[in-house]
């Protein structure tokens, strides 16, 4: 395959080949979802041709693409939570008899992809219902459910944990076998290295290089990804607890319980201290992240600000006390796509300020610059629509309407999900800065490693309770990972 | 052993209801709504003592034929996640057109389908707003709504009577069977449409492309289902309902007139909310809304019973409706908060 789509990747050169599993890597804003779209038909080449088995195919729409053979499937699930499992994998190319839908060969079929992929789920149950790792590889049973040759993977693992990631490679490789050609997106180097054969590089689209996986070093796939020396990413140093009156935390939680998710869970933030919150999915590190900003109510236990306890009603009440959370879900939760980068920076804390004192045009735009430039936001436009920015760009305006805030509490959830490697970086440092300066964080992270890096202590989730707080001298990425993915029955 | 079996027994039915809700979740509402449909005439017969009768209840569908017919499109429509508020003034349109064609001595084998045609056409124009001009379905049809009412006014001012035999006999003709049950023409339409309408949602790519796009329009696209297509269609079944609709309300009063129908189309919708149809799009029965017109037609027919004010009926249709939005809100959390 060889083609040059528009402006945002320039001639460039991609192969798959069958049987094998090929990953393209390469920060945000180098091309890649461009490629994956140009391949499977949602954008169209600008000059260049693509070859499918050695003759040229042009794809009009997905649906064209997918009936040549080219399936794919999206980081954000793509499906239908209103209708049952099986019309998620058959419908659109369902057998019919005389325009009427042939439901039980429906469900057979459905049936025999879903036990292909080692999934015992009822076809008839409604999509809705089931986790998003099982809607996950219901989508993945879609595109396969046809005669595939080509498999896109755009970030399938992002909402999965340790064990689904799992399932989801044993499947990848049992395609591999029956010589199906998989191209790989993750952002996760681990994973990318467990699977591929093959990684080719993008950078400011245009095509880096192709290597063959057990021929390329990690650090040199970090150095090609980012033009730059990866030894500036490894640099950073831990930084210094610094006492300041450690007896009275900021906030803390007392024996905290909410629903299923949180079971009398304790925990100290400390002004000018970084809490990072290890746990998998499922730990209810995001049910605590929920309850202590007053976005759940709490079943038991309570909250603490200087001493005193508060009863936080809403997310409003929270920020009032000076403590505000970012979402893990970015684009529903967070950044509004279709307002400004300015107007989502100051959103906030016109909310906050009321509507009788309006922050003046000129004054939100004072602000907006003055934190494009401190987070130093790419590209510098503030009056951009944010949807339009990278993801870790877009994360970076959702900490800039938080600090806006001038908090004293900031949880953040997942802040470096679906970013990529540089961003990441910038996103850790910029959280020991902040630290630096007295705030205090909480750091969710599904990336052990991340937490290890940035935290000044460690709480180490499990089924809903906190079994230890440690810091992160005491630890490795081995010892935490055995620590958090301990059976429940031990802990 | 006899504990053992019924304790084994209990865990069987408890895993068939889980396994009905997680297939059936969305019938729940349809299931309320048959329940308070039963409620009401068991309650009604205790009280009047004569209520359900065969009469009565061959009465509930004639009365109500052209409803149902409205309802059967507006399902349709909803369940993508739009809405038609022009049904009340297509019928209007259709009928007093139908009225004034007949009485000018036209064929009414040409009149039914240009009726019918003329409906359509209304339902294509909103559809195609909605669709190509994306225009809020609640806009385009407001659009839709006085259009139709303005045309029906340009027909005629006042009531035109029919006085075609073969128009009539739609309403006149009873077919008798049993113990005072009857069933007219318009009836059987009536049910016609309901059964077709229902099987064209279950059992056809079309049927299942309008859930689909009243779940994820994006996802239904991305699946190569022919998402505009269906989006404009939908419109157009709403508008043929709206005219057949007209048809059966001229053939029942015997006339046409220009004033019909107003305020048609809010009943409609309440009766498919009432029927377990999700205002938010890509969950609904068509059977569920004839169940929800009944419902309806229960009510008013009890009103009168009882000789009250038929605003009474507003004011219960009024209270089961927001009764209904809160327990379907109550459904859709609790699915959310399983995940």
């Amino acid at each position: 395959m060889r083609f040059g789509a528009d402006a945002a990747l320039d001639c460039v050169d991609f192969r798959l080949f069958p049987g094998e599993v090929h990953s393209l890597m390469g920060e945000n804003g180098a091309g890649k979802s461009t490629l994956i779209k140009a391949v499977t038909g949602a954008l169209p080449l600008t000059s260049g041709v693509l070859r499918l088995d050695g003759s040229v195919v042009h794809f009009g729409s997905p649906h064209e693409a997918q009936q040549a053979g080219v399936s794919s499937v999206y980081q954000e699930i793509d499906l239908l939570p209103n209708v049952s499992v099986a019309e998620n994998i058959g419908l659109g190319r369902e057998r019919r008899r005389f325009g009427v839908i042939d439901w039980t060969e429906m469900r057979r079929r459905a049936r025999s992809v879903l036990r292909d992929l080692g999934l015992e789920i009822d076809p008839h149950s409604l999509l809705g219902h089931h986790s998003l790792a099982v809607q996950q590889l219901v989508a993945i049973a879609r595109a396969i459910s046809t005669d595939v040759r080509v498999l896109v993977l755009d970030e399938p693992t992002s909402s999965l944990d340790t064990d689904e990631c799992a399932e989801l490679f044993r499947v990848i490789r049992d395609l591999k076998q029956r010589g199906v050609a998989i191209l790989f997106v993750s952002h996760f180097l681990d994973q990318v290295y467990e699977i591929s054969d093959r990684i080719t590089v993008l950078r400011d689209g245009k095509l880096v290089g192709e290597y063959l996986t057990p021929e390329l070093l990690r650090i040199d796939l970090v150095q090609a990804m980012l033009g730059r020396s990866a030894a500036s990413l490894r640099a950073r140093q831990r930084l210094q607890l610094v006492e300041r009156s450690p007896e009275l935390p900021y906030l803390r939680a007392h024996e905290v319980t909410v629903g299923s998710g949180i079971d009398s869970a304790s925990v100290d933030l400390i002004e000018g201290e970084v809490l990072g919150v290890a746990g998998l999915l499922g730990s209810g590190r995001t049910e605590l992240a929920r309850a202590i900003t007053g976005l759940e109510k709490l079943d038991g236990g309570t909250v603490l600000i200087d001493g005193r306890s508060v009863r936080l009603d809403g997310p409003r009440s929270a920020i009032t006390l000076g403590v505000v959370y970012s979402s893990e879900n970015r684009r529903t939760e967070g950044i509004i796509s279709e307002l400004s980068v300015r107007e989502n920076i100051t959103l906030a804390l016109q909310a906050e300020r009321g509507f009788l004192r309006r922050l003046r045009p000129a004054r939100q735009r004072e602000l907006a610059l003055s934190w494009v430039d401190a987070l130093d936001i790419r590209p510098a436009d503030v009056d951009r629509p944010a949807g339009t920015l990278s993801g870790g760009n877009q994360q970076k305006v959702l900490l800039a309407r938080l600090l806006a805030l001038s908090p004293r509490v900031l949880v953040l959830d997942e802040p470096t999900r679906g970013i990529d490697v540089g961003a990441k970086v910038q996103v850790q440092n910029l959280v020991s800065e902040l630290a630096e300066n007295g705030l205090s964080v909480m750091f969710i992270s599904a990336e052990l490693e991340e937490v290890l890096r940035v935290s000044n202590r460690i709480a180490i989730l499990l089924g809903g309770r906190i079994i230890d707080t440690l810091p992160p001298e005491e630890l490795t990425v081995d010892s935490l990972t055995a620590l958090v993915a301990r059976p429940d029955d031990l802990a | 052993m006899t504990t053992l079996t019924a304790a084994f027994r209990r865990q069987t039915v408890a895993a068939r209801t889980r396994t009905f809700l997680s297939r059936h979740a969305s019938l729940m509402p349809t299931f309320a709504a048959l329940a308070i449909f039963i409620a009401l005439l068991i309650g009604a017969q205790l009280y009047f003592g004569n209520f359900v009768t065969p009469r009565n209840m061959s009465a509930l569908l004639l009365d109500n034929a052209f409803l149902l017919i409205l309802a059967v499109g507006m399902t349709f429509v909803i369940v993508t996640g739009g809405i038609d508020l022009s049904v009340g003034s297509v019928l209007a349109l259709t009928g007093i057109l139908c009225a004034k064609l007949l009485s000018e001595g036209v064929s009414p084998y040409l009149v039914v389908p240009l009726t019918i045609g003329v409906g359509a056409a209304v339902g294509l124009t909103i559809g195609v707003l909605v669709q190509y001009f994306d225009v809020q379905p609640f806009i385009a049809s407001l659009a839709g709504l006085f259009l139709a009412r303005g045309l029906a006014f340009v027909v005629s001012l006042d009531s035109i009577r029919v006085e075609h035999s073969g128009v009539l006999w739609l309403q006149s003709q009873r077919f008798e069977f049993g113990d005072g049950w009857y069933i007219t023409p318009t009836g059987i339409l009536a049910l016609l449409v309901t059964l077709l309408g229902a099987f064209v949602m279950v059992s056809t790519r079309f049927g299942r492309t309008v859930y689909a796009v009243g779940g994820s329009e994006q996802s239904a696209r991305l699946m190569g289902l022919n998402v505009a297509r269906t989006k404009v269609l939908v419109y157009v079944i709403s508008g043929t309902c709206g005219g057949l609709a007209g048809l059966v309300l001229t053939a029942y009063s015997g006339a046409g007139y220009p004033r019909n129908g107003i305020g048609t189309e809010l009943d409609v919708i309440a009766a498919v909310v009432i029927g377990g149809t999700l205002l938010t799009g890509g969950t609904g029965y068509v059977l569920g809304s004839m169940i929800g017109m009944f419902v309806y037609g229960t009510i008013k027919t009890v009103i009168s019973f009882l000789g009250a004010e038929q605003s009474w009926t507003r004011i219960i249709i009024g209270l089961l409706l927001l009764l209904f939005i809160v327990v379907q809100r109550a459904i859709v959390f609790r699915s959310e908060s399983r995940r």
